[in-house]
């Protein structure tokens, strides 16, 4: 199947320092290409400063790569000029962290929900807001939450508000930047299972950026590994994860606190 | 720092906290909380937020913000009841016998003070020691937590070290002074997952080297694991359990511990492809609000195994195995 979004050696390098003294350069993003093919997800997986967000910025064209391309929808949006890429934007879409700090505190649940509708000035008033109310039960916030503002939401009621937000114009791609990491156990199960079900019923791609890797091995189909800008270990979890080929991987599945195998939760293993 | 002869070196009996709104409705952040701790031990504290584990370890200091309030109940450290204390004597305790480590290692630190002068700060404000002395202290004491270059990090500010450089830094903070119990409250949170096994092996080399106790407040009940040697779980600012780590973690009585075990993605261990991409078990509905009242139970509503009691008032803790505690009717309660 032809992949939804692949990407070609993609380089980003940033410049250390200021003004003249701009010498030294960081590469961000060394080489790195993969394909992720349409509804299924990749999870990306690696320590603080692996490159990991820089690279979820590359692809949903918020920083421009140094060199290599991403082909998306039969096109290479890295070389796209902005008009151009106002049509690709819509089709990909990120959900961040902390929603605290990425959504508009004077905004009400459905003006948050349906201000990228506004921007793309597709819709009339009543249709956008009808849309947005049904986004907003899609995600499992009621009919009397439209109203609210983000101060009025828990964590998890946030997180929520961000993805129906990420789903408005309809995407095809959703980039989960940490998305689950800031929440409480029993509440990352349930906007889990819900990025699951999201993802099942409108044919969703996702790209799920994290350092869980528990979560990783359940969620997704593919997980890669990054290490200091590159991509190191690509493959299915179980085998990824069986045995590990790379140095970073193996860091990795030690750190884990996996050492809960070996306790006998009921329900688990 | 031993305290070898006494046998807790904190008791913490029948605590009630209240936040006060402005209209002065109050909202019960901890209610009727009881738990030791033991010299040298670690205690996790596992809760969800909301659950009161915050309130719990700035209460333990008496730093409550103006607005909450200790309603009942004693805390004794070293057999001093904290509730009693004048502010003089607190002053004397905070940072000294009981240390706190907070949440967020960036913004605890001063940006613009080399981090080498910020512990010595701690020590100068406690001690009586001379200049020499003081500087003698504070070697050792980053030397224990940066061997391999105590000197580079003690000249250094604060943004040119990493997430897990700083969250050492704070805890040389916290055990300059040598106390005999350490809260820490979320240490881990975002913090990537080398970085967290990092700072837990601190922690429990800590122990091991001071023989200091420590209070380890958490939402992640698999960094308890291994490290712990109790685990208290808090739910709506009750006890629901309380007991060693094995027993609290692999065997839990209480409906809440068990759902919210759970809720966890299952472990690494290469068994689960039939179940990849399966919805995780959820526990159904929302944590109660704090300014509601209930007769019975906080957990009655979401709980699978509610039956007739439960509505009625909240369960007594009761201990069906040896050292064991839960809090639910299903054991008597």
């Amino acid at each position: 199947m032809q992949p939804l979004i692949q990407v070609e050696s993609l380089r980003k390098h940033y410049r250390d320092g200021k003004g003249l003294d701009s010498g030294h350069v960081v590469p961000a993003l060394d080489e790195v290409s993969f394909a992720i093919a349409p509804g299924s997800t990749l999870a990306l997986v690696g320590e603080s400063g692996s490159g990991k967000s820089t690279l979820a910025l590359c692809l949903a064209c918020l920083e421009r790569p140094t060199s290599g391309r991403i082909w998306f929808g039969g096109r290479n949006i890295a070389a796209l000029c902005e008009k151009q890429l106002r049509a690709v934007r819509p089709q990909i879409q990120l959900v961040f962290q902390d929603p605290a700090s990425s959504l508009n505190p004077r905004f009400t649940a459905l003006e948050i929900v349906t201000e990228p509708l506004v921007l793309q000035r597709i819709w009339k008033r009543r249709q956008t807001r009808e849309w947005g109310v049904a986004l907003l039960e899609r995600v499992g916030l009621s009919m009397e939450m439209a109203g609210r503002r983000v101060g009025e939401f828990s964590g998890g009621q946030r997180q929520r508000l961000a993805i129906a937000r990420a789903l408005s114009l309809e995407p095809k791609l959703l980039i989960l930047d940490e998305a689950l990491s800031a929440l409480d156990c029993s509440v990352q199960a349930k906007i889990a299972n819900l990025l699951l079900e999201l993802q099942s019923s409108f044919a969703l791609t996702y790209l799920f950026i994290t350092h869980d890797l528990a979560m990783a091995a359940h969620f997704a189909d593919e997980i890669a590994v990054m290490d200091r800008g590159r991509i190191v270990e690509q493959g299915i979890p179980e085998k990824l994860l069986g045995s590990p080929q790379h140095e970073a991987t193996r860091c990795l599945v030690a750190a884990t606190p996996g050492s809960i195998v070996t306790l006998n939760i009921p329900g688990v293993c | 720092m031993t305290t070898g002869d006494i046998e807790f070196i904190l008791e913490v009996r029948n605590l009630h906290v209240a936040y006060f709104s402005r209209a002065r409705v109050a909202s019960s952040a901890v209610v009727d909380v009881s738990f030791d701790v033991r010299p040298g031990e670690i205690l996790g504290v596992l809760g969800e937020s909301g659950s009161g584990k915050s309130t719990l370890a700035t209460c333990l200091l008496r730093l409550l913000p103006a607005n909450g309030e200790i309603q009942q109940g004693s805390i004794l450290f070293e057999g001093r009841d904290l509730l009693q204390a004048t502010p003089r004597e607190l002053e004397s305790i905070r940072g000294r016998r009981i240390a706190l480590i907070n949440q967020e290692p960036w913004v605890a630190l001063h940006p613009t003070m080399r981090v080498g002068d910020q512990v010595g700060e701690v020590l100068a404000a406690h001690e009586y020691l001379d200049k020499k002395s003081r500087r003698e202290r504070l070697r050792q004491v980053l030397e224990g937590l940066f061997p391999a270059e105590t000197n580079r990090i003690s000249f250094s500010y604060p943004h040119q070290l990493s997430g897990g450089q700083r969250q050492r830094v704070l805890i040389a903070q916290a055990i300059a002074c040598g106390p005999s119990l350490v809260i820490a409250d979320e240490p881990t949170a975002s913090v990537d997952s080398a970085t967290q096994r990092e700072i837990l092996t601190v922690f429990e080399s800590l122990r091991r080297g001071f023989g200091v106790a420590i209070i380890l407040i958490t939402h992640n009940p698999s960094l308890l694991v291994g490290l712990a040697d109790r685990v208290l779980v808090l739910y709506a600012g009750r006890v629901v359990e309380i007991g060693p780590t094995e027993s609290v973690l692999s065997h839990s009585l209480h409906p809440y511990t068990q759902a919210l075990l759970r809720c966890l993605p299952p472990p690494l261990c290469g068994a689960n492809v039939v179940n990849r991409k399966t919805k995780l078990p959820v526990i159904a509905g929302d944590a109660p609000k704090l300014n509601t009242l209930s007769l019975g139970c906080r957990f009655e509503p979401r709980c699978e195994d509610r039956f007739e009691p439960c509505r009625t008032r909240e369960p007594l803790p009761v201990s069906p195995a040896d050292e064991h505690v839960v809090s639910c009717f299903k054991f008597g309660g």
